[in-house]
């Protein structure tokens, strides 16, 4: 099998999956006709990442504290393997991420599924955020100084 | 000396079973939900998460809503709760550079690049209670405004391009080494800064806050000006293993707090501000200010001070600054000491016994 994809590809997809609203998530995929089996290599499991920030924002490193994160790992029945590690608690929302990362790996179910999922997500991301700096700019203080002549 | 006493079975469980419906409160109205807490109780959300050093608001709700509203039960439920999970590995380090900005605020540069968003605050209300919110909250929709895509980068980094403030990697280890964890590492003072930092962002808001305050008021003087302060969504990345590169698992909300600080100079270093650093998970922006003014309070000896405050005692400041461990010290004081008190008291009464006795030798 060529891979038809390059590992930067690969992470803006993992990256949308991860993100997505897992309502919507769901909701997409179990829309999507043309899926494949898959088979389970691990199951969901809910584990911990420890978050790593920098002293001064862009120092040395520490540990900041951590968060919830779950994993799921899958085969497809065309054989890909697809991976997930998702923020959060939700096993349905890893479960898909990683059947849809594998699914995406297949050239010939790629179009199908970036159009039936990763386009609509991509764009529920885009919007909400639109939505939130548009929020945001509504606060921007506009400086103005008041000129405090002396009396002459 | 702690000895076990038998007997309280029943009383404990009755009692557990008044705590259940306590907390229920009136079935007249309604139950509240976690996803309520979250939505309209965030901030509460934001400091249980924080303290208990685990991000997942719908545990932090649970939690508070177990905890009938006492955060430091709360941020306690959390702690435990995060002992039963198994740990997948580090994270790469967030870029709050790169953060997706709902405020940002400098009181030191009127004019930024990106500018300064005031986002959701308390600042700049009267702190009149709003009988309003008695009956109805549906307020209106928050105003928009046109967006610019300009950058927001750090604001000390204007002063560090002129070489007017210590570069940020100062006072730590070199910027890719691997730092300490202490929740894997028991603590041994001294501790280094990537440390003081990891126990500072889960340790108590009101302790913190009580420490900022106190250097302030002159206790370890050292002139805080808020360089920046930014809240916003930051991208988690994390390399699993199977995988062999950086995949963002998510985005989480970060207060972030950047103090300048005075410095006359040292021998090896010419005058320049100096720089502490705060941050926390969520909307925390009392505690990153105050964990800023701590950590750099902290550095006195690295920036040769005179160590004369309490604020500036590294092992004194970070025994006492987890509410967890705090509380447990403390409030283990309930529990059955009655054999040590016995003994307590079999001594007062010696003691008392042998003065009279004296004093009657020394009337006679």
């Amino acid at each position: 099998m060529t891979q038809q994809f390059t590992t930067s590809d690969r992470q803006d997809w993992m990256a949308v999956l991860a993100r997505a609203p897992a309502q919507l998530l769901g909701e997409l995929w179990s829309a999507f006709d043309a899926k494949p089996e898959f088979r389970s290599l691990r199951e969901p499991e809910t584990g911990l990442v420890m978050v790593r920030a920098r002293a001064g924002g862009e120092g040395a490193q520490f540990n900041m504290g951590e968060a919830t994160v779950t994993r799921c790992s899958v085969i497809s029945s065309t054989g890909r393997t697809g991976h997930a590690y998702v923020l959060g608690r939700d096993v349905n929302h890893a479960r898909s991420a990683a059947e849809i990362d594998a699914g995406l790996q297949d050239a010939s179910l790629f179009a199908d599924l970036h159009r039936a999922i990763i386009q609509p997500l991509q764009q529920a991301h885009d919007e909400a955020r639109q939505l939130h700096r548009g929020k945001v700019a509504a606060t921007k203080v506009d400086f103005f100084t008041l000129v405090r002549g002396e009396d002459d | 000396m702690y000895v076990a006493v038998k007997g309280g079975e029943r009383a404990i469980d009755n009692a557990h079973r008044l705590l259940a419906e306590k907390r229920r409160g009136n079935r007249s109205l309604a139950d509240i939900t976690p996803e309520q807490i979250s939505e309209q109780l965030a901030l509460g959300v934001d400091r249980v998460m924080s303290e208990g050093s685990l991000y997942d608001r719908g545990l932090a709700a649970l939690a508070i809503k177990q905890a009938r509203g006492d955060m430091i039960e709360a941020v306690f439920l959390v702690r435990a709760s995060r002992t039963t999970l198994a740990r997948f590995g580090y994270s790469v380090a967030i870029d709050t550079g790169a953060m997706e900005i709902s405020r940002r605020i400098s009181a030191t540069f009127k004019d930024l690049p990106g500018g300064q968003v005031l986002g959701p605050t308390f600042d700049y209300t009267h702190r009149l209670l709003d009988c309003g919110l008695e009956t109805d909250s549906s307020p209106e929709p928050a105003a928009m405004a046109p967006v610019s895509d300009e950058a927001t980068p750090h604001v000390l980094g204007l002063l560090d391009k002129q070489g007017l403030i210590e570069p940020a990697s100062s006072g730590g280890a070199q910027a890719e080494s691997e730092p300490g964890d202490m929740t894997r590492d028991p603590l041994s003072f001294p501790v280094d800064r990537d440390v003081r930092l990891q126990m500072l962002a889960r340790g108590d808001e009101g302790f913190l806050l009580a420490l900022g305050y106190s250097t302030q008021r002159g206790y370890a003087r050292n002139h805080p000006f808020a360089g920046e302060i930014r809240v916003g969504m930051v991208e988690v990345c994390f390399v699993p293993e199977e995988l062999g590169f950086a995949v963002c698992i998510g985005d989480i909300e970060i207060t972030e707090c950047e103090m300048v600080n005075q410095f006359k100079g040292s021998k090896s270093a010419p005058p320049q501000f100096t720089r502490g650093y705060g941050i926390s998970f969520g909307h925390c922006e009392r505690k990153a200010m105050s964990m800023a003014q701590v950590d750099r309070a902290l550095r006195a000896g690295e920036l040769d001070e005179d160590r004369t405050a309490p604020a500036q005692d590294e092992e004194f400041v970070l025994s006492h600054c987890d509410n967890v461990q705090a509380t447990g010290f403390v409030e283990h004081l309930k529990l059955p000491h009655y054999v040590d008190f016995q003994s307590e008291l079999e001594l007062v009464r010696r003691m008392r016994r042998e003065q009279g006795a004296d004093r009657q030798e020394a009337a006679e």
